[in-house]
């Protein structure tokens, strides 16, 4: 373990239609202390000035509720690959380095204050179809249907997606495809989601477009920003079933 | 302390033997039909396993529900961290498994301190959970052959425990807010994200809604149904640093607590024993390493102790002491059960080790759990399909890969067997108000096994309280919906506003957090792992003098009802935990014996294992609010009736 110093430049919004500036502060901090950690200490001092702390969206601190965001040098979630914001350790950074701390920038992702925005994009692509319509009671046995281990291990490969929004972040277009295939793929692999399988993925590309996420350009820096890893390959079986759903219509 | 014994307490439980009661209460229980279910609004606060079940599943039924989550979406709550799996009585394995061996060892592994028909239902309704998230797409682990796949967990001799990698909680947690979204899509639950509940609104005897607090604007908001359930977790952060979420916390069941609802058995606090260890000052949590880990891992110090000691000075690696000099002492200890004994058996047995100066880390306060004979026995890359997410989350944290070294761990409070007190409907002391999941007591008695907390959650949300609530409700089907224009929610709306202006009124110096962390020294100090007669009293004393800091001394920057104010809302889930900690300590102090997560140290045998006492013991502690928080709880007891087991010592070794 060894101290470090380290210049943290902010950006501060006090609300959603207030202009926002980057602010820079100095925290002393080491390099086994977590990167929100250093965040909290930076609060604490904030706190005892009598300024007000910096708000962050943040919770589980174990990388898998999906609260935390942060543009972090220009990358969703930091430097670290397959990690999220709250799994990134300071011994990434250098003593004295200068680290830029942006919130997620989309347009379907306002500003609530500071680093904190609204997801609640997300849960309403979720809610046009991302479920199999079952009603609780009455299911059969759970191994009454195989399921091979490849599907299922294909399935549970996207379903890992937290809906965190960095590939909404990492995208130029601000495109939300990377998320929608995730829940998209997982049903389209298993036999439980075939009899909605059309009707979903047209309904959620619908909710998607609605809500004012960009296009898909394959540039592929969704995937590359994920930190759970989704492959871009889920993107592609989307535009299969959707094209699929399309031409059923 | 003071008991009140002229309170006969009615935990409801259906007559019949123990098998029998569940199917027998359901089959005369009352119901609501559907036309009249369409009148009915229910309020459900949290969206963790246990809520989100049962906000679809009671939407799926016809009501109109309510639902309330303190992140940003429903998605989020902390059962989506649960790692290693969940247990069910399927036998897919043909290893002997059965509801009535489940049954029995939740009620062993719970020290012989549930009450046994929950425990029964909840093993009963275990395979009905399974078959449900399957329907859902949850996509559980498989074999080649298509089937579900299964692995052990501590406390069992069988492999009952289904999984999604190191993230079945996830996978559970999204199934069910999957059937959450549905229902919101379809108008029967009106979903509010970024609202706290600040209290519970009495109408005539009866929970009649919620204030909530809108964290985004600032401003306390009203809300009237028929019933209200909470759903909002555990009071493990009480102790600052544990295994759960930064927003976790125990202000919901405190409200209902200070209205007239119970609190039972809050000294029953789960410390799990394999997190990873504490590492500095500025640590704001503390990691959880799957206790599936423990299906391979073997968990071990030095046999000498100046090997323990150039461990601690960082002279020695673990890998380099050869394997005579280890000692694997929950083999040793255990040989029946061995590194997968119950959780409160193996924090002990590390605390005990870590006490004789055989620590392994620079503050002596850690064990080994290795890996290198899964390695050479499986293969590195089998290792790594199993376990390599979470590998990979220790080294990053840490900075050392466990496929080199052994890991170091060490326990950590991690959940919470106590609760708000429920009966057999799941409904708490104060009627129209219901508790499921792990804000209420009811099915683990004095320890927790392994993957059963994802079981009792859903079962409670997908099973249990939609039934038990109509028994309720099919006396209020004329009851229109109700206005909060009441003077009651007028008198509930200013208290909570008050409340909140003295908070900011204080002006002290000192943050929320620092307080917090003094808060959490004093438990895991003197309330931890190991309690004592001298350090609950010298707990009791110190809370009082902190709570005297928080009120005079504490800093909450900004304005009441402007806008998002994350300070003042940790000052205000602070007070709660302040009251909370001296809650676990009065109950730690009343109870005179060891059991499970309970270990006062004047009470163990001479081999260091936890000794209850049945004939002065054997009950469920409930404790009632006294009107003020200053003031000591009373105690009333709901003697514990068994039926069907035969209490006797846990044994693990042979």
């Amino acid at each position: 373990m060894a101290n470090i110093t380290v210049n943290l430049k902010v950006w501060r919004q006090a609300g959603p239609k207030e202009p926002g500036q980057f602010k820079t502060y100095t925290v002393a901090t080491d390099t086994d202390t977590s990167f929100l950690e250093t965040l909290d200490i930076l609060n604490e001092q904030l706190v005892e000035q009598g300024e007000e702390p910096i708000v962050f969206d943040h919770d589980c601190r174990e990388g898998i509720c999906g609260m935390c965001s942060l543009y972090i040098n220009g990358h969703p979630h930091g430097p670290a690959t397959g990690a999220t914001t709250c799994q990134l350790y300071m011994r990434r950074f250098k003593d004295g380095e200068t680290i830029t701390v942006e919130p997620w920038r989309s347009a379907a992702f306002p500003v609530i204050k500071d680093l904190m925005v609204d997801r609640n994009a997300f849960d309403k692509i979720q809610q046009a179809g991302g479920y199999v319509s079952f009603n609780c009671g009455g299911a059969q046995d759970a191994n009454a249907l195989p399921i091979s281990k490849e599907s299922a291990d294909l399935a549970m490969d996207a379903a890992t997606c937290i809906g965190c929004g960095a590939c909404v972040a990492a995208c130029k277009n601000g495109s939300a495809m990377l998320f929608v295939s995730a829940k998209v793929s997982q049903f389209a692999l298993l036999p439980q989601g075939q009899v909605e399988r059309a009707r979903r993925a047209r309904a959620m590309v619908k909710k998607m477009d609605e809500l004012g996420f960009g296009n898909c350009t394959n540039t592929g820096a969704c995937a590359s920003e994920c930190p759970k890893n989704i492959s871009l390959s889920n993107i592609a079986r989307l535009n299969r079933e959707f094209l699929k759903a399309k031409i059923k219509e | 302390m003071a008991e009140i014994k002229n309170i006969t307490v009615d935990s409801k439980i259906p007559e019949g033997p123990v098998a029998e009661k569940w199917t027998n209460y359901k089959a005369h229980q009352k119901l609501v039909n559907p036309a009249n279910k369409r009148r009915l609004d229910i309020i459900v606060v949290g969206t963790g396993l246990a809520g989100a079940s049962a906000a679809s599943t009671l939407a799926e039924m016809g009501f109109n529900v309510l639902n309330f989550c303190i992140q940003d979406s429903p998605r989020r709550a902390h059962s989506i961290a649960a790692q290693g799996g969940i247990n069910a009585a399927k036998n897919y394995q043909n290893d002997g498994d059965s509801v009535y061996r489940l049954f029995y060892d939740t009620v062993k592994g719970g020290d012989y301190r549930a009450r046994e028909a929950n425990v029964y239902r909840l093993a009963e309704v275990s395979n009905n959970i399974i078959d449900q998230c399957v329907a859902q797409g949850v996509p559980f682990a498989r074999e080649y052959g298509g089937l579900l796949a299964n692995r052990s967990f501590g406390g069992a001799q069988v492999s009952r425990t289904f999984y999604a990698k190191g993230q079945t909680g996830q996978q559970l947690l999204l199934g069910a807010y999957s059937s959450l979204n549905r229902q919101i899509e379809l108008g029967k639950v009106k979903s509010y994200n970024r609202y706290e509940m600040h209290d519970v609104v009495m109408i005539d005897g009866r929970a009649r809604g919620i204030i909530a607090k809108n964290l985004v604007t600032g401003k306390f908001e009203r809300f009237a149904a028929h019933a209200v359930v909470i759903a909002t977790g555990g009071y493990g952060n009480a102790y600052f640093l544990s295994t759960n979420a930064m927003g976790c916390n125990c202000s919901a069941a405190m409200a209902c607590y200070r209205k007239g609802a119970w609190f039972a058995n809050p000294a029953y606090v789960q410390i799990h024993p394999t997190c990873i260890p504490v590492h500095g000052d500025k640590q704001s949590k503390l990691t959880l390493m799957s206790e599936s880990l423990r299906n391979d891992g073997r968990i071990w110090v030095p046999k000498k102790l100046e090997d323990a000691k150039r461990l601690q000075e960082g002279t020695l690696k673990g890998s380099q002491i050869p394997e005579e000099d280890r000692d694997y002492y929950l083999e040793r200890r255990y040989p029946a059960f061995g590194n997968l004994v119950p959780r409160d058996v193996a924090s002990r047995a590390a605390k005990e080790r870590c006490d004789k100066g055989f620590g392994v880390n620079n503050t002596g306060l850690a064990v080994f759990l290795d890996f290198s004979e899964a390695i050479n026995r499986l293969g590195k890359d089998a290792v790594a399909q199993r376990y390599g997410n979470l590998f990979d989350m220790y080294e990053e944290i840490t900075d050392v890969s466990p496929y080199e070294e052994p890991m170091m761990i060490f326990p950590a409070i991690h959940y919470t067997m106590g609760g708000i007190w429920v009966d057999y409907e799941l409904q708490t002391s104060i009627k129209g108000l219901f508790a499921i999941g792990e804000c209420n007591f009811s099915d683990h008695g004095a320890n927790r096994l392994g993957a059963s907390a994802l079981m009792q959650g859903l079962a409670d949300g997908y099973f249990v309280l939609p039934y038990t609530i109509q028994n309720y409700l099919s006396d209020q089907i004329t009851v229109p919906h109700f206005q909060t224009d009441t003077p009651e929610f007028d008198e509930a709306e200013k208290q909570c506003i008050a409340a909140e202006q003295a908070l900011l009124d204080i002006k002290g110096k000192r943050s929320v957090d620092s307080i917090h962390k003094e808060l959490g020294h004093i438990l895991w100090d003197f309330v931890g792992m190991a309690r004592s007669k001298e350090s609950l009293e010298s707990a009791l004393k110190s809370l009082k003098d902190l709570r005297k800091e928080f009120e005079t001394n504490l800093f909450v920057p900004g304005v009441a009802g402007d806008g998002m104010n994350v300070e003042l809302d940790k000052a205000f889930r602070l007070k709660d935990f302040i009251t909370m900690g001296e809650l676990i300590a009065y109950d730690a102090l009343n109870r005179n014996e060891s059991c499970g997560g309970h270990f006062r140290e004047e009470y163990q045998t001479e081999e260091g294992e936890a000794k209850r006492d049945d004939a002065n013991y054997f009950y469920v502690s409930c404790w009632n609010y006294e009107g003020s928080d200053e003031k000591e709880p009373t105690l009333i007891k709901e003697p514990l009736e068994y039926e069907a087991i035969k209490v006797q010592t846990r044994n693990y070794k042979s």
